[in-house]
C-alpha cells in the first residue's frame, strides 16, 4: 500500500540521518559543516511534513518534537540540529495562527505587559484542522531552506564595511563562513591575514591554503604566538559552533585565549555567524572531547602513557563582554542584542524540546 | 635564503630566518678551520638543537670554553691576557651565527673575558690556566648549581600540599625544583602545558612521571579549560630584562595572561645570571625565528602546507621567545630571595657593584 511504504521510506530515512549523526560524533563518518547539518535537518523536517500521518497542528508539532528529541540525543554538540527543528515549529506556529484568521502581532512575543494582562493563560492546543496548513507550512520551510542557502554570501557581502586596506586581520582554525568573508574582501581590498593553526588538528593550515590560492598574503602561526603577534594586529575575525543565549560563544578550544588576548590589546573581536547557529541553551560545563584525538597530543611516548592524563577538549566557551560584534546574515549585532534576534526566531516553549 | 615573503613575516626581516636544510657551513663567514674543534662542535650541537635550553647551552659554552683555555698556548712576544681574548673573538661570532646568543651566555662570556683581562702580567701561563679553570668551575657552581639549590629552597615554602601546579614547556629549573618538593613529601600534582611545534613539554613528563610525580598533560590551546582547576603556575625564564619584562619561551606570556584572568598566582623562576641589562617592551624587535618547515604536519593522510614554498602570499612563523609584561608576574624566585619582577634593576646594580 502506497501509505505504508511511504511511511517505512520515511522512518528509514530518519534512521539513516540519525545513524550518520552519531558516526560524524564519533569521528568515523564523514565530517559534515554546521551549513550541510541545518540543510540537511530542514529537508529531513519538510520530509516529515509532507509524508508523516497528522491531522492537526498540535499533532505535526508533537511529531517534530519527538523526533527533535532523538536529534539531539544522537549528538548532543550539533546543536544546529536542535536549532532547526526549533524553527521549524516556531513555522508552524506562525502557519497555524495565520490560518486561525487571529493576526500575528498579538501572537508574537510574551512580554511583561501580556502576562499581566491575559488574566487566564490562553490554553492554545492547536487541535484546529486546516486544509491549507501542510502547504502552508511546506511553503514556509521552503522559505527556510532558501535562506539557508545564501546565509554565507550575505554574510561576505558585509565584508567590505568591515575591512580597510592594509589591514592585519588575525583568524583561528578554519571556518567556512570566515574564508568566505575574507575572499570577498580581498577582492577590493589588500590586507595580511594571520591564521593561528589550532593545534592539534591544525585545521588553520586548511584555511591559510585556501586563503594564499586566491592571493591573499597569509600567514601561520603556532597557537603559542598568539599573544606575541597581538599587538600588531588590528582585527580579530573567526567564527564560531554555536552562539549561545547570553551572546558567548562556544568556540574551537584555544578561541578564549584569543579572545583574552585580543582584549588586552584593545582589539576588535568579530564574530561572523549566521543566524541557524543561534541556540536558546546557555554555558555548560560539558565540553564533548573526541575521541581517537589523543593520539595528536602525545606522540610517541607509549611508555608512560599509562600514568598520564590527557585532556583534549574541542570547544572553549568565551564570555559575550569579550566580544566586539557579531556579523550575522541579517547584518551586525551587538552582543547584548542577542536574547532579542532569539525571541525572534524561537518560541519561548520550543526552548526545551 | 631569507626570502620575505609576505606581509607579515616583513616585520620580522631584520631578524635571520633560521633553516635546518641549509648546511651550516655554506651560511657561515668564518672559515670553521681556524675555529677550536670544541667550538665547531658545540656550534653543531646548537644549531641543530641537540643542546637546548638557557642553562644548558650557558653550561656546554662554558666547559668548550675550559677545553679551548686548556690547549691554548701564548704565542711569543704576546701577552696572555690580551692575547686569548682576542682568540675568543671570532669563536663567539662562529657561534652567534650558528644561533644567537641567550642572555646567559652572554653573561657568561662577559664574565670570563673580565676575569682573563684580570689576570696579572706576572702569572706564568700554567698558573694562569689553572686560574681560569678554577674560574669557570666557580662559577658554574655558583650560578647553575648553588643557585638551583636556593631556588629550590625558596620556591618549596610556596608549594603546599593539596596544590595543582601548571607547568609550560622544559624549563631545567622549574623540574629541579618540582622533584625537590617531592623528595620533601608534597603533595601535589602537575599540569604540564605543551605547544607546537616544539613539544618540549614531553621531555618534561618524561621527567617527572619518572620521579612518581601524577601529571596531566594538555596542548596551550586547552588552557581555559584546565586552568579552573590550577593554583599556582610556575614558569621558567630565559631571560629577565632591566624593565621588569619576562623573555621566555613563545606561549609563556599566554600562559600568564589567562592565569591573570583566572586570578591564579603567576611565579616565575629564574637565577639572577640571567638577568640581563637590555629592555624590550614587544616581542618583535628582538627574537629567533625558527626554521619554519617545522610547523608542517600530516593529519588524516594530507599535508596541507607541503608545498609552501612554492606559494607566494603563504608565509609560516617559527618564533621562538616572547616577552611577559611584568604586570602579568606575581613573584620571581631568584637565588637572592623572592623579588617582584620591577626589582631586577635593583639585583643588577647590586652584582654590579659586588664586582
Amino acid at each position: 500500500m502506497p501509505g505504508a511504504d511511504k511511511e517505512t521510506d520515511l522512518t528509514e530515512r530518519i534512521e539513516a540521518f540519525l545513524a550518520d549523526l552519531k558516526r560524524g560524533g564519533s569521528g568515523t563518518g564523514p565530517l559534515r559543516g554546521s551549513g550541510e547539518m541545518a540543510r540537511e535537518t530542514t529537508y529531513l523536517l519538510r520530509r516529515i511534513t509532507a509524508q508523516a500521518r497528522w491531522s492537526s497542528a498540535g499533532d505535526l508539532m508533537e511529531i517534530i518534537r519527538n523526533e527533535g528529541r532523538r536529534m539531539t540525543a544522537a549528538q548532543p554538540s550539533e546543536t544546529t540540529v536542535g536549532n532547526m527543528v526549533r524553527r521549524v515549529l516556531k513555522i508552524i506556529r506562525e502557519e497555524y495562527a495565520r490560518s486561525r484568521g487571529s493576526s500575528e502581532e498579538t501572537e508574537q512575543q510574551e512580554s511583561l505587559h501580556k502576562l499581566l494582562t491575559a488574566g487566564e493563560l490562553s490554553e492554545e492546543n492547536f487541535r484546529q484542522h486546516f486544509v491549507h496548513l501542510k502547504a502552508n507550512v511546506i511553503e514556509a520551510i521552503n522559505e527556510l531552506l532558501t535562506e539557508l542557502d545564501g546565509t554565507t554570501d550575505n554574510i561576505a557581502m558585509q565584508a567590505l564595511e568591515h575591512i580597510h586596506s592594509n589591514e592585519v586581520i588575525m583568524t583561528v582554525g578554519r571556518s567556512r563562513t570566515v574564508e568566505a568573508f575574507l575572499k570577498d574582501a580581498a577582492r577590493k581590498r589588500k590586507f595580511h591575514v594571520i591564521v593561528a593553526e589550532c593545534a592539534p588538528f591544525c585545521q588553520g593550515h586548511e584555511m591559510a591554503t585556501g586563503l594564499s590560492k586566491v592571493g591573499i598574503e597569509t600567514t601561520v602561526i603556532a597557537d603559542a604566538a598568539i599573544f606575541a603577534v597581538m599587538s600588531r594586529v588590528n582585527k580579530v575575525i573567526i567564527g564560531t559552533q554555536t552562539v549561545l543565549a547570553n551572546g558567548g560563544l562556544r568556540a574551537v578550544n584555544g578561541t578564549h585565549s584569543v579572545a583574552l588576548a585580543a582584549r588586552h590589546h584593545s582589539t576588535p573581536l568579530i564574530i561572523c555567524a549566521p543566524m541557524f547557529k543561534l541556540s536558546p541553551q546557555v554555558f555548560t560545563t560539558i565540553f564533548y572531547p573526541f575521541p581517537g584525538s589523543f593520539s595528536y597530543c602525545l606522540p610517541v611516548l607509549r611508555e608512560i602513557l599509562s600514568k598520564v592524563n590527557v585532556h583534549c577538549p574541542v570547544f572553549d566557551y568565551v564570555p559575550p563582554e569579550l566580544i566586539t560584534l557579531f556579523i550575522s546574515n541579517i547584518g551586525g549585532n551587538a552582543p547584548s542584542y542577542i536574547y532579542r534576534l532569539m525571541s525572534e526566531l524561537y518560541h519561548p516553549e520550543d526552548h526545551k524540546l | 635564503e631569507t626570502q620575505t615573503k609576505c606581509g607579515t613575516i616583513s616585520l620580522f626581516s631584520h631578524l635571520h630566518q633560521y633553516s635546518r636544510k641549509a648546511p651550516l657551513t655554506q651560511q657561515l663567514s668564518i672559515p670553521s678551520t681556524v675555529i677550536h674543534p670544541s667550538i665547531v662542535r658545540l656550534g653543531l650541537q646548537y644549531s641543530q638543537g641537540i643542546v637546548v635550553g638557557s642553562n644548558a647551552r650557558s653550561v656546554a659554552l662554558l666547559h668548550a670554553f675550559k677545553q679551548v683555555i686548556r690547549d691554548y698556548t701564548t704565542p711569543p712576544n704576546e701577552e696572555l691576557a690580551r692575547d686569548l681574548v682576542n682568540k675568543l673573538k671570532p669563536y663567539i661570532s662562529f657561534l652567534n651565527q650558528c644561533r644567537p646568543l641567550s642572555a646567559s651566555m652572554g653573561n657568561a662570556i662577559k664574565y670570563i673575558k673580565k676575569e682573563i683581562s684580570n689576570i696579572p702580567s706576572q702569572f706564568k701561563e700554567e698558573e694562569a690556566k689553572t686560574k681560569l679553570q678554577k674560574c669557570i668551575d666557580c662559577y658554574i657552581n655558583e650560578n647553575v648549581v648553588l643557585a638551583a639549590k636556593a631556588i629550590s629552597k625558596y620556591a618549596i615554602k610556596k608549594i603546599s600540599d593539596g596544590d595543582v601546579i601548571l607547568v609550560y614547556g622544559c624549563s631545567s629549573l622549574v623540574n629541579h625544583i618540582l622533584c625537590e618538593a617531592y623528595d620533601k613529601s608534597r603533595k601535589f600534582r602537575v599540569i604540564v602545558v605543551d605547544s607546537r611545534p616544539r613539544l618540549e613539554g614531553r621531555e618534561a613528563l618524561r621527567r617527572l612521571v619518572q620521579r612518581g610525580i601524577s601529571c596531566t598533560y594538555v596542548l596551550i590551546s586547552a588552557l581555559s579549560y584546565i586552568l579552573p582547576e590550577v593554583s599556582k603556575v610556575f614558569l621558567g625564564a630565559h631571560a629577565l630584562l632591566a624593565n621588569g619584562y619576562v623573555m621566555s619561551r613563545v606561549g609563556t606570556s599566554q600562559i600568564a595572561l589567562v592565569a591573570r584572568t583566572f586570578n591564579v598566582p603567576v611565579l616565575v623562576c629564574c637565577e639572577t645570571y640571567k638577568f640581563c641589562e637590555r629592555v624590550q617592551t614587544d616581542s618583535f624587535v628582538s627574537n629567533e625565528l625558527d626554521d619554519p618547515d617545522d610547523l608542517m604536519v600530516t593529519r588524516k593522510g594530507k599535508t596541507q602546507l607541503e608545498n609552501w614554498h612554492d606559494v607566494s602570499s603563504l608565509g609560516l612563523l617559527n618564533l621562538v621567545y616572547d616577552v611577559t609584561p611584568p604586570d602579568f608576574v606575581d613573584l620571581v624566585i631568584t637565588d637572592l630571595g623572592m623579588i617582584p619582577c620591577t626589582s631586577v634593576p635593583v639585583v643588577l646594580r647590586v652584582k654590579n657593584l659586588e664586582q
